[in-house]
């Protein structure tokens, strides 16, 4: 049995140069679908958000959603695009369940969107992603396939068709060809995945949940011999459902490409699907016998003919796109540029920019985001806005201390409290009894108390033996169990006694 | 009390709002004449009594109650089978629509039963619109009032004989390459095809989208006009409707039935001479050329250069989106499913669907059309035969600045034996030389009877700008006029 030694990454890519471009399809988050009136939320019985037109029945006619188009253009225009003045949709032909009429609304050569690009840093460095083409399309519906062991149409007994997501409005964003990144492909193709969300959730066009399924991603990915001045055969990887999973599909393609064509081998170009599990990919569809779709333009559809004032007005009013807004907070918040990659890392911006407007300092603020909540957030495997705790509620706690009434270290236990579900800051340090003993009434009293307690000690106070009263402000913090500022009691005691600090 | 089948639509309004005769008395007539006469014209594929006499009723009731009632309340009419209509059975004279209910109703449908008329059922057609005889329905053709042994024309074949016998006043027809003029024609009645976009295609089964337009048929011009007057106008649930009102093609029509054409000119397309239309036909043509310069029309001839290569462009353009228009049926959400026995693939179970539910010119079309959009044919076919499109309607605007409309015979040959042109498709696709550059163009168009050949109704087309519709219906007034209507023999 002979078993085949994958080589090291470094190995691989020191010898092969990779090409990387990445499909991008985005859900938009319109009220109404595509062509018709049906409801695009998530979720619902199966085939209850569904009508005439996106069940394609016979008769029935699409018309154009101008919030999507709309939608479109913004992202087209936050991605440096030119929008076109004229253009249409057509008919993508092809037999398939879930597509109610057997083809799918799209564009083909007349995109909304064309020729822009967008940048994103990696490893402190700028990479440039040349965008191809924006354009707007229908959903699907969702085949599931029963009875098989996998849920895979592969030994399934019946198949059945859920038409909820069918003409839901989906933006395709294509990069051009990515050359040149070497070794940290995967990483700007994590880099390029997570911006390209980022840019979008600015928008407030989508929600871009991978998980969801309202941002999908399918990455190619090619191996040539560096210097070669001919790429290779490309492979389409699919079922890539997080930014994690874009870095690992394209550590895995280069590998395993590498592998074939160190063998001998040739790369077959197929569709290969990526697996959560074992981080790897399998062969899928073969595209040998490429499909012919038939395109033609959509003649159920006047052409759109985005008026060049109003796209003029959708750029003026993009809001600060994240690279930008980015900058601004750095400089604001006076970081280095590895302290701000930190904060990007753990994904604290947004959380820190809130928890500053919620009248915190911004070093307050990235202490506790980037110090106990990201260490909690690290142990019990969530993302650090969804820890547990607020922005609003991190500012709340913070002026706790600020106005003396925690200190740190009762905050971190105040903030454990919070995590715990036990309420607000103020609401936990008052059911906790963790408030700092700031009273000084309360306070002369244990200080009388100890006083009384340990006559000897206060005498050699009296006497002058300073050093001696910290045995006395030991005492009174244990009696008002640390909460109360040990720096205020020695004073207090210094003061009962007479003796000057 | 005369015999209702044999008044026009706008007669029978008029008496039920006098409320001389009921709707309900209107639509039990035509009912009566439907069970005597269509076992031997076959123009219905589905008649349903009940419904029709409940929506009479609705009408009796409303005019009872005083309500206004508008200008064809209570009459019957007769919808080609290309028209959902919500619960009641739409085939589209296909095998794989069989027993299909649709949920909702067409534009047009909805536009029918809010101007009061009865739908008294849906008409026999060629399978999806596709054909010139109704030879191609599935369920059998439907005859010629004038000669049951003669096509009726196609696709409306149903709707256009279903007026000759008097089975029903108005019928709506659908009109892709001629298939609302032409069965118009060999029937001896009217029929109009819109403007592209003035009729909703909402619910209309599609063929041809950038083709297909709704459209009345009637046995007066006025009839046509007022049924016209009330399906048109925009939808804004088609993207391709007009966003403007119908054209007064009511007045137009009133104002050419007193017969005065002065100051209309006519245009006569050179390259529509005669060649490949029988004699008699073009007979008929020129004596109604005559007829209308006597009454004051000026008669200019005009070159439409690109009219020849018409019917190729549109064989080219029809198949091509009626290949992916069809490409819905097969078996898996309504309609036939065939071999879903558990033992054949999904692509098995919708092959072996669409090859038992879609009949020879079905299959005929997606087949060429599947061709002609191929990567590799694209640009040589689809690409080449749009291009003829955008010449010919340049030929339109061109002959449009000379003259206000343009005539011509509507169809090359009078109603013609059963089987006579099935064994040639292109022999069948003649019948649609005249019409076919109109609908490339997006114009409208109305065939009305101007004589017979053979004792066989002839048909005259009068072409008008688009949204011009005004304008055709002034025409065919004027000549109806003055030749009056065509009576068939009685069955």
């Amino acid at each position: 049995m002979s078993t085949t030694v994958l080589p090291s990454y470094d190995e691989v890519v020191a010898r092969y140069a990779p090409v990387i471009g990445l499909e991008t399809h985005v859900e938009l988050g319109t009220r109404t679908k595509m062509f018709c009136g049906c409801p695009t939320d998530f979720g619902g019985e199966p085939n209850t958000r569904v009508c005439p037109v996106c069940l394609g029945l016979p008769g029935s006619l699409p018309v154009a959603n101008k919030a999507a188009v709309e939608a479109t253009i913004r992202i087209g225009l936050a991605l440096n695009c030119t929008i076109a003045t004229w253009c249409r949709f057509a008919r993508k032909n092809y037999f398939y369940p879930d597509m109610p009429k057997n083809f799918q609304i799209s564009q083909y050569d007349e995109p909304l969107c064309t020729d822009g690009w967008l940048d994103v840093e990696v490893d402190g460095e700028t990479v440039r992603i040349g965008i191809e083409r924006v354009h707007l399309e229908e959903d699907t519906g969702k085949t599931l396939h029963v009875g098989g062991a996998t849920g895979r149409i592969h030994g399934a007994t019946e198949s059945l068709v859920d038409y909820n997501r069918a003409g839901i409005p989906l933006v395709e964003i294509v990069t051009k060809p990515i050359v040149g990144t070497g070794a940290k492909a995967p990483l700007v193709a994590r880099a390029y995945v997570t911006e390209l969300r980022d840019v979008i959730r600015s928008l407030g066009v989508s929600d871009v949940r991978m998980e969801e399924g309202s941002l999908r991603c399918d990455v190619n990915t090619s191996l040539a011999p560096v210097g070669s001045a001919e790429w290779g055969t490309r492979t389409e990887t699919k079922n890539v459902n997080s930014l994690r999973s874009v870095e690992r599909a394209v550590r895995s393609e280069i590998l395993r490409q590498a592998a074939v064509l160190d063998g001998g081998g040739r790369v077959v170009q197929e569709t290969r699907h990526f697996h959560e599990d074992t981080g790897e990919t399998t062969a899928g569809r073969s595209k040998e016998t490429a499909t012919d779709y038939r395109y033609f333009p959509e003649p159920d559809l006047v052409p759109l003919a985005p008026d060049p004032a109003w796209v003029a007005e959708l750029k003026a009013n993009l809001p600060e796109l994240p690279r930008v807004r980015r900058k601004r907070l750095q400089q604001e918040w006076g970081l280095s540029d590895h302290d701000m990659q930190s904060v990007i890392n753990a994904g604290a911006v947004e959380l820190i920019e809130q928890t500053v407007a919620a009248g915190t300092t911004p070093a307050a603020a990235r202490k506790w985001w980037l110090g106990e909540l990201s260490r909690r957030a690290n142990e019990t495997g969530v993302e650090l806005s969804a820890v547990g705790a607020t922005p609003a509620q991190v500012a709340e706690l913070q002026g706790l201390v600020d106005a003396g009434k925690l200190t740190d270290k009762l905050a971190r236990t105040v903030l454990e409290g919070v995590l715990a579900g036990e309420g607000s800051p103020t609401e936990v340090m008052t059911s906790r009894g963790l408030e700092v003993v700031s009273d000084t009434g309360a306070l002369t009293a244990a200080v009388d108390e100890a006083i009384a307690a340990n006559p000897d000690i206060a005498d050699k106070v009296r006497a002058g033996k300073i050093a001696a009263a910290g045995a006395l402000v030991g005492a009174v913090m244990k009696s008002t169990r640390g909460q109360a500022d040990a720096k205020a009691v020695r004073a207090l005691i210094l003061s009962r006694l007479g003796v000057e600090g | 009390m005369s015999d209702v089948t044999r008044m026009t639509a706008s007669e029978i309004a008029a008496l039920v709002a006098r409320g001389e005769v009921s709707a309900v008395e209107v639509t039990q007539a035509h009912l009566d004449r439907i069970a005597a006469v269509d076992d031997r014209v076959h123009a219905f594929l589905h008649v349903d009594a009940e419904r029709a006499l409940a929506a009479a009723r609705a009408v009796d009731e409303r005019r009872a109650a005083g309500e206004e009632l508008g200008p064809l309340a209570g009459v019957p009419v007769a919808v080609k089978d290309v028209f959902t209509t919500k619960g009641v059975p739409t085939t589209c004279a296909s095998k794989i629509l069989e027993g299909w209910r649709p949920p909702y109703d067409a534009t047009i449908v909805e536009r029918l039963h809010a101007a009061g008329t009865v739908m008294i059922g849906k008409t026999n057609m060629d399978e999806f619109a596709m054909g010139s005889s109704t030879e191609y329905s599935a369920y059998g053709p439907t005859r010629n009032p004038w000669d049951l042994t003669r096509i009726p024309g196609g696709s409306g074949g149903g709707s256009a004989a279903a007026l000759a016998a008097y089975e029903a006043p108005l019928a709506i027809g659908s009109d892709t390459g001629g298939s609302i003029r032409q069965p118009g024609a060999v029937t001896g009645t009217v029929g109009a095809k819109p403007t592209y976009g003035g009729t909703s295609r909402y619910g209309l089964v599609a063929f041809s989208s950038s083709l297909d337009t709704p459209g009345p048929c009637a046995r007066t011009v006025l009839d046509a006009a007022l049924l016209h007057a009330a399906i048109g106008g925009h939808d804004p649930r088609d993207s391709t409707s007009i966003p403007q009102p119908v054209p007064d093609v009511v007045g137009a029509a009133r104002a050419g039935a007193s017969g005065d054409l002065s100051g209309v000119r006519l245009g006569l397309v050179a390259e529509f001479s005669g060649e490949g239309a029988e004699p008699g036909v073009m007979a008929a043509f020129r004596d109604a050329v005559d007829t209308l310069t006597k009454l004051g029309a000026e008669v200019v001839e005009v070159s439409c250069p690109h009219f020849e290569y018409a019917l190729p462009a549109y064989y080219l353009i029809a198949p091509s989106e009626c290949s992916s228009n069809l490409a819905r049926f097969d078996g898996v959400r309504y309609g036939l499913r065939v071999g879903d026995d558990g033992s054949r693939s999904l692509e098995e179970v919708m092959s072996l669907t669409r090859d038992a539910g879609f009949g020879p010119e079905v299959k005929r079309r997606i087949m060429i059309g599947t061709y002609a959009l191929s990567s590799g044919y694209y640009d040589a076919y689809y690409g080449q035969a749009q291009k003829v499109r955008t010449l010919i309607t340049r030929d339109f605007t061109a002959a449009f600045e000379k003259v206000d409309v343009l005539v011509s015979p509507t169809t090359p040959f009078v109603a013609f034996p059963f089987g006579s042109r099935t064994a040639d498709p292109y022999q069948m696709y003649l019948a649609d030389l005249f019409t076919i550059p109109t609908n490339l163009y997006g114009g409208p168009g109305i065939s009305v009877p101007c004589g017979l050949s053979e004792g066989l109704p002839v048909g005259l087309q009068i072409m008008a700008p688009t949204m011009a519709d005004d304008r055709m219906y002034r025409v065919a007034a004027a000549l109806e006029s003055a030749v009056g209507t065509l009576t068939p023999p009685e069955l």
